[in-house]
């Protein structure tokens, strides 16, 4: 990121800190110790200004704080208007994107809305699909001997998966891969991509939406739960009464594509990244896999790829520390995952731990609506892995202990909103 | 030992539903609730405790400990 490599370097994480800074993608976790103790809620001038909780409590308490911290900006860095390239004409100020960007009363409207087509039982329903693609994806690779981890696995899981639920063309993966890194990775740091990346959407969406209203697809399903076409079902659905308008649902579809896109990927990423680190915790998988779930939480919770942004919209005084209205405040999920007054060994992977709150997919009124399909995704992904692959290592032949504050350069993380790696060279034999 | 969800702090994580399905049940909207009378059968009781353990909004409670 050469954008990145050109920034003044930080001396006081405190003070200054940098959420896209290199080091801090690839391995927070000191960073936010050392804040956790004599911080412990951190300001920054950098990225339009911020505010960083580290400690469990404190994130709990924020996330409760409705709507003085406010979700209508949730993204991490300033929003973008959104123009019409040819007229001028402001689309929008700022992302729009129910319910994530909706505060109480809307909020729990448009959360209803979407949240049957997420329940467990209408997940359950895309496992064998996610399945045949795991196996379908490892069959492209498995013979090489190696892989990118992130390219070739993770990254190809989600965006299909998300497709497959909407009622969208599978083979349009690659591009949803590259909106969500326009908007979410690439874009954070660059405006004028988000904003180009943000009209294609908009051009995507407004066809797909036409397309139904004109035909609706089949959106069947038992019990209200649906797991044909998502689209034709949204657009059947009502907000209190109201009809669902093409707007708010160009809204949620654009928020289902990018909240369940990279977000899952990283997750999926970040733990084949530790099972090529950890041979232990690996062997123990391949021997225990009936211990997958309480791992996929684990992972969750150490690896936790998700910062969401709130605006404060008056003055909040949170552990002493008093963030002055009109600020934004970074909703630091994964450093209170870290916190080792709610974690014992926060820091260490421990694949039966028992107790653990983790708050990976937020906590409170926003919690992430796609949890029970991005833990789906996270399972299947793993234990087809595992199944067809059980021994690997990351192709870097230094292995994992680096010295502190040494990027790997085989392992590219990225970060800011969503943290997980986005190259993750494995190798292992082609017996398999 | 009963088991219970607390509705006002339920956000339908489903934690507790993907540890102990044995014991809860949960709505088309990913809201639980205990499965039955949310009695908990003495094999289950470690599972309870681990659904207690792990919902992030400390909606799930044990009733009757002991």
């Amino acid at each position: 990121m050469a954008a990145a490599d050109a920034r003044p370097p930080v001396e006081d994480w405190a003070t200054d800190y940098d959420i896209f800074d290199p080091s801090y993608c690839s391995d927070p976790g000191p960073i936010w110790a050392d804040l956790r103790d004599r911080c412990p809620i951190a300001h920054s001038e950098r990225w339009g200004g911020s505010w960083l909780p580290t400690r469990y409590d404190d994130v709990a308490e924020m996330a409760r704080l409705v709507p003085a911290l406010s979700s209508v900006e949730f993204i991490v860095v300033p929003p973008v208007p959104l123009r019409d390239p040819e007229t001028g004409e402001v689309l929008r100020a700022r992302p729009y994107a129910p319910p994530i960007s909706s505060d109480p009363p809307f909020h729990g409207v448009a959360r209803r809305l979407i949240l049957p087509a997420f329940s467990p039982q209408a997940v359950a329903a895309h496992e064998p699909y996610t399945r045949e693609l795991a196996h379908r994806l490892i069959d492209g690779f498995v013979g090489e001997g190696g892989c990118d981890g992130a390219v070739d696995f993770a990254q190809q899981i989600p965006p299909r998966v998300i497709a497959h639920l909407m009622g969208l063309d599978e083979n349009r993966g690659d591009d949803f891969i590259q909106w969500v890194r326009g908007i979410l990775e690439l874009g954070a740091t660059d405006p004028e991509l988000r904003v180009a990346t943000g009209l294609k959407m908009f051009a995507f969406w407004a066809e797909e939406i036409a397309k139904r209203r004109a035909q609706p697809g089949d959106a069947r399903g038992s019990g209200g739960v649906p797991h044909g076409d998502f689209i034709s079902w949204l657009l059947a659905g009502d907000l209190d009464g109201q009809p669902v308008d093409d707007n708010h649902a160009m809204s949620v579809c654009n928020l289902l594509l990018i909240a369940g896109i990279d977000t899952t990927w990283s997750s999926i990423g970040s733990a084949l990244w530790h099972l090529a680190t950890h041979p232990d915790d690996r062997q123990r998988l391949v021997d225990e896999p009936e211990l997958l779930p309480t791992a996929v939480e684990e992972f969750l919770r150490v690896y936790s790829p998700v910062t969401m942004g709130r605006l404060a919209t008056e003055d909040v005084t949170v552990d002493g520390v008093t963030i002055p209205a009109g600020s934004r405040v970074l909703m630091n999920f994964p450093a209170a995952n870290r916190d080792p007054g709610q974690f014992p060994d926060p820091d260490t992977v421990v694949i039966d731990r028992a107790h653990n709150r983790h708050v990976a997919f937020g906590i409170g009124i926003h919690r992430c609506a796609g949890s029970n399909l991005a833990r789906m995704e996270m399972q299947v992904a793993l234990s087809v892995f595992l199944e067809r692959i059980p021994e690997f290592h990351l192709a870097d032949t230094r292995g994992p202990h680096l010295p502190p504050g040494t990027p790997d350069p085989t392992v590219i993380w990225a970060g800011g909103q969503v943290r997980g790696p986005r190259t993750l060279p494995l190798t292992f034999s082609t017996a398999h | 030992m009963k088991v219970r969800v607390d509705p006002d702090k339920c956000q339908g994580h489903n934690r507790c539903y993907s540890l102990a399905p044995e014991l809860f049940d949960v709505d088309d909207y990913g809201y639980a609730t205990a499965a039955g009378d949310g009695t908990v059968p003495a094999e289950l009781v470690g599972k309870a405790k681990l659904a207690a353990a792990n919902c992030p909004e400390f909606a799930v409670i044990i009733d009757d400990e002991g």
